[in-house]
């Protein structure tokens, strides 16, 4: 009896034991998001995921603190006149973290696998600016004609399809990255676990435990370690934004990484304090339309809509984050780059276009609804919208919200009136943005289709001249958000970072949201 | 007896089958698919993700491929954490959730159970009204509300507690407590129930009119039969709070296994939710045992084999 | 005495009641209307305050109540009916069918119950939305989907309540007035609804006290998950949630997290005593 008395005990503290960390607190605590889907780069399509592959493993060029393309491991990169021929020369002596020999083969094998079908990459169509990967991810051509060479085992040339003035950007991008072939073919899809691990960027994989965090210890073998100044850094896995924000207001967390891990109420409190890093984001909240329903199959309903809704009032009573307004769908700030002025607000224009569709003050307007996906801040964006339609334009339209995987479904199968959106770019170039809405693209979901903007993306592709292109560029997004409107930009997002400044350096508020944690220093008292 | 256990125990098997297969069959006739994402999915690569974890084909064939896997060991693997399987994701949740949970039992059984009786020797008088009101204001209190607030008393304004994580003894209380709470309520009220219903009954009755102590009627008495409710209750509660809860262990980010029955479903990650839902039927199943064993032993007049 | 707490409580309840069916009605503010006074302090405006969107607190409190006593009257209703004869019958029975009927109850109460409502709001929530609009229920169309919560909600409650119902039984069978009952050759039941319910019934009221609120809470959980009431609809349990967001270290608006409390303990309160006074009344044969 007094065994089966003390058993409970002894297995409560033995479970105890088992759970409690061992480990002292790393140098550096973040909060980085969700638990992460996967480390393995090929398969990562979220930022979170992407922000620790940046720091596990190292690609051809590598984006900096304040998001610039550097020379990652490559250490310079020629190219050919015609634009379209990258020859990139790797450090000398590159080793993974298990010692083995970096080579340009490594890279060969790395882009061919994520191109490969059988992975399944989601982001594989990133690497189709390589001159026949889409074939060879479709399957319909040998890995030979895809045009990655190795020239020796430090040098790597690449053939694109088309000049690709962001390539050396893109090449840092997680699907490019680097993985070691031994340790996959033999593990498979337990490569990433810590004790199979191996990469070759600025830190290890130390640990990893499920919805806890994902713990980093600095890499020896990394070609310049001593530019890494933190030992250890521990990424929490934090859901809410409510769990990550009394964290950091308690100290256990050093650093918050994204606006999400803030509740959005005390975000206009927290501005002015020290501590407190926003910055311009390459992403933007849009409405789609469903141009193949009525009424939004006619332009005229589309625009008396886009130029009724009153985004100051939802930038300022509702995210409340200091987001730009958001008039063109790419963000401002990419390089060389002039959005197009977009629409601005207009009611008198918006009633005027209303009545010539035939539904004057809003009488006889079928009823449609909003799809958004059950999240606060959706749903508060969508309450505002609905109310400033309806005071506006006469117009009653229902809030329509589902869950996570139903709402996707919804889009994909174009079930819906009006749909909340966003984008978020992977490189800083327009065109992230604009090759969404060509026709018959997987991201457009909005059933629109316009020959002459798929030409003039098209055009844009092959034109070397990079003033011509971007005006191209533009004279297509204006096509999308001032003439067609498929979609209504709101806002762009805001990225915040959360650290004091006078114990961390390194961290700057970049567009692309860039912050690898190898340039991240605690400041020497 | 052992007759009764071995019945129960030949029983397990199908309820286990069942549960299984009809949870695998809702998670995926629910509309949506575990590899969609906010940016589209190739419908080539889709399909070839689909074809790797067996979830192409026909219904039948899917769960037929499932079962199968089951019975030799294999859980299967996550959809949504490449990489993992779902024996690994359980293994290391799992015992969080039940040193928490275990916890937060002996407090719901603890402090409910004394508090039930107390009311219920007061009976009548304002100390019963106060404690019921109390119990009520446990039961309708949602976690959502509870968490935050006791987080900015306890952990802000009193600084005694850290706000969230896991890994050191005084990150326990606070959310084991949270846990407890409704259900510190709910063992009162079942509590205060059933004794005062025995109290009532006459050989009850008789005892005190012979001058048997009313704390020694309450206590030696009446408890055994009284609790009878409440140990039916038991059961499930022991298996849900064992298994932690989605708000719990986001609000206080404790990586337990309670989060996977939600969001395992709103990823349509099959296999995970179908994993997890078989280790709490294997509570639930287990727990029910007990306390129907305890039903027998506490009214010698029920008999199990009837 | 008795009789004076019996009349204050149902007094009380019928205010409840009132207000949430009329109150609406005679309010000047809309369910959803925004105002430019937002997340405003109690005022002569707004006798409670606004939320986020200057959408008036007392008005969407008073809507809120209408689906929060509707759910939790469904819910325990469907509890009521099903769980106690399931339990009577499964703990009279006993042998081969209760352990059948048992089994049964924990295949059903280990299923996830959000997946459920996933599965049959999309299977039937278009369905039943047309069906509606056929027939004179057409009002109640464009709920459709709250209504398949109120029925998925139902689906589960009342198998806790059988449970405990049939260990009841199991005792009270045993009894000597039941067993002579079934001597005299009484019918099952006769001897089920005149001679063991009226036994138990102490521990059902109780046990419907408990699970009110947990209805009521289901559904807010649920709601905020996406499977619920649809802006700008709101129950208690939703406002509860919405106003609990906005909980944090800095400053909170504090009439949007206890107006909706309030609210609902006072009300769920208000059913237990009565629930009480409803035992007591039993006892005092």
């Amino acid at each position: 009896m007094t065994l089966c008395r003390a058993l409970p005990g002894l297995l409560l503290v033995s479970l105890a034991l088992t759970s409690c960390q061992n480990r002292p607190r790393a140098d550096l605590v973040l909060c980085n998001g969700a638990e992460p889907q996967t480390l393995d780069p090929a398969l990562v399509s979220g930022q979170l995921e992407g922000r620790l592959c940046a720091a596990l493993y190292e690609g051809l060029t590598r984006r900096d603190a304040k998001g610039k393309p550097v020379p990652g491991a490559a250490e310079k990169w020629t190219l050919s006149p015609d634009g379209r021929t990258y020859t990139f020369t790797l450090r000398k002596d590159l080793q993974w973290s298990n010692g083995d020999p970096l080579t340009a083969e490594d890279f060969r094998y790395s882009w061919l696998r994520a191109l490969h079908p059988s992975t399944a990459s989601p982001y594989a169509e990133i690497l189709f600016f390589i001159a026949g990967a889409e074939d060879y991810h479709a399957g319909r051509a040998s890995p030979e004609t895809v045009g990655i060479r190795v020239i020796d085992p430090s040098t790597l040339q690449v053939q694109l399809l088309n000049p690709t003035p962001f390539f050396p950007s893109l090449i840092s991008f997680s699907t490019y990255l680097p993985v070691h072939r031994a340790t996959v073919e033999k593990s498979g899809d337990r490569w990433t676990r810590p004790e199979n691990w191996v990469g070759n960027g600025p830190y290890q994989l130390l640990d990893w435990r499920i919805n806890d965090r994902v713990s980093l210890v600095k890499n020896p073998k990394y070609h310049h370690p001593e530019t890494v100044q933190l030992n250890r850094v521990d990424a929490l896995s934090i859901a809410r934004a409510s769990t990550a924000f009394n964290l950091y207001y308690s100290g256990q967390a050093d650093l918050l990484l994204d606006k999400g891990m803030i509740p959005s109420l005390i975000v206009p409190q927290l501005r002015g304090r020290p501590d407190f890093h926003p910055g311009p984001l390459l992403a933007t909240y849009f409405y789609r339309f469903n141009v193949t329903r009525p009424p939004f199959n006619d332009p005229r309903i589309r625009r008396a809509l886009a130029l009724a809704i009153d985004k100051e009032a939802i930038t300022e009573k509702v995210t409340r984050g200091g987001e730009p307004v958001a008039q063109a769908l790419t963000p401002r700030g990419i390089h060389g780059y002039q959005p197009p002025e977009g629409l601005s607000r207009d009611v008198e224009t918006a009633r005027g276009l209303l009545r010539q569709a035939g539904y004057p003050e809003g009488r006889g307007f079928p009823r449609v609804s909003i799809l958004y996906n059950k999240s606060e801040l959706n749903e508060q964006i969508a309450v505002e919208i609905q109310a400033q339609w309806k005071r506006e334009l006469g117009i009653e339209v229902d809030l329509r919200n589902q869950e996570w995987a139903t709402y996707l479904r919804s889009l994909d199968t174009l079930d819906f009136d009006m749909a909340r959106s966003s984008w978020v770019g992977d490189y800083d170039d327009p065109n992230t943005f604009l090759d969404c809405f060509v026709t018959h693209r997987g991201n457009n979901r909005t059933g629109w289709s316009n020959p002459h903007y798929d030409s003039l993306l098209a055009s844009a592709l092959s034109e070397s001249n990079p003033v011509k292109r971007f005006q191209i560029l533009q004279k297509a997004e204006t096509i999308l958000v001032t003439d067609e409107l498929p979609i209504v930009p709101i806002y762009h997002f805001v990225g915040v970072l959360m650290f004091d400044p006078s114990r961390w350096e390194g961290l700057f508020p970049n567009l692309l949201d860039e912050h690898p944690l190898s340039e991240v220093k605690r400041k020497i008292p | 007896m052992p007759s009764f256990l071995l019945r129960r125990f030949l029983s397990i098997f199908p309820v286990l089958l069942a549960v299984l297969v009809l949870s695998f069959l809702l998670v995926r006739i629910a509309p949506g698919s575990p590899f969609s994402n906010e940016r589209a999915l190739d419908p080539a690569t889709k399909l070839l993700l689909e074809k790797k974890y067996g979830l192409s084909g026909s219904l039948p064939s899917q769960v037929l491929h499932y079962t199968g896997n089951v019975l030799q060991g294999d859980l299967g693997d996550s959809l949504k954490f490449r990489g993992r399987t779902v024996t690994e994701i359980i293994a290391q949740s799992l015992p969080r959730s039940l040193l928490l949970g275990s916890i937060s039992f002996c407090l719901a059984l603890g402090l409910g159970i004394p508090l039930g009786a107390w009311a219920a020797a007061q009976y009548g008088k304002s100390t019963d009204t106060l404690l019921n009101a109390l119990a009520l204001l446990t039961l309708s209190i949602p976690g959502f509300v509870l968490i935050p607030l006791s987080i900015l008393l306890f952990s802000f304004y009193f600084h005694l507690f850290p706000p969230a994580g896991w890994g050191s003894w005084n990150q326990l209380l606070l959310p084991s407590l949270c846990l407890a709470i409704p259900f510190i309520g709910s063992c009162a009220r079942l509590t205060r129930a059933g004794l005062l219903q025995t109290l009532q009954s006459d050989y009850i009755r008789t005892a005190r009119s012979k001058g048997v102590p009313e704390s020694k009627l309450v206590l030696l008495h009446a408890l055994r039969p009284a609790i009878l409710p409440l140990v039916a209750y038991a059961g499930p509660l022991a298996a849900n709070i064992l298994t932690g809860s989605l708000v719990i262990e986001e609000g206080f980010a404790i990586p337990g296994i309670g989060q996977f029955f939600v969001n395992g479903v709103m990823n349509r990650d099959v296999f995970l939710v179908s994993g997890t839902v078989l280790i709490y039927c294997l509570l639930l199943l287990f727990f029910n045992l007990v306390t129907d064993w305890l039903t027998a032993l506490l009214d010698p007049r029920i008999r199990l084999s009837s | 005495m008795k009789n004076r707490n019996k009349i204050v409580g149902l007094a009380l309840l019928t205010l409840i009641l009132g207000a949430s069916i009329f109150g609406p009605m005679i309010s000047p503010h809309g369910v959803g209307e925004l105002s430019p006074q937002r997340l405003a302090a109690p005022s002569q405006q707004n006798w409670l305050g606004t939320d986020l969107h200057g959408r008036d607190l007392l008005t969407r409190l008073l809507y809120g109540g209408r689906i929060s006593l509707l759910v939790g009257w469904v819910g325990a209703s469907i509890s009521l009916a099903v769980g106690v004869t399931y339990g009577l019958v499964a703990g009279y029975f006993g042998g081969r069918l209760d352990n059948a009927m048992m089994r049964l109850v924990d295949i059903l109460y280990a299923l996830p119950r959000i997946v459920l409502v996933i599965v049959l709001i999309s299977l039937f929530d278009l369905k039943l939305k047309s069906a509606l609009d056929d027939t004179f229920l057409a009002p109640l169309a464009t709920h459709a989907r709250l209504l398949l919560l109120f029925v998925g909600l139902g689906l589960v409650e009342w198998l806790t309540l059988a449970r405990i119902v049939r260990a009841q039984v199991l005792t009270i069978k045993e009894r000597p007035f039941v067993l002579s009952s079934r001597l005299i050759g009484q019918r099952t039941p006769t001897i089920l609804f005149r001679q063991i319910l009226p036994q138990i019934l102490p521990i059902i009221i109780t046990y419907l006290t408990l699970a009110l609120p947990a209805v009521i809470l289901e559904e807010s959980f649920l709601s905020f998950l996406g499977l619920g009431v649809q802006a700008p609809l709101a129950s208690w349990g939703t406002l509860l949630a919405d106003g609990a967001a906005l909980l944090n270290p800095m400053g909170t608006p504090w009439w949007l997290i206890m107006f909706p409390a309030l609210a609902l303990t006072s009300t769920l309160l208000l059913l237990n005593l009565l629930g009480d006074q409803l035992m007591l009344d039993k006892d005092s044969r």
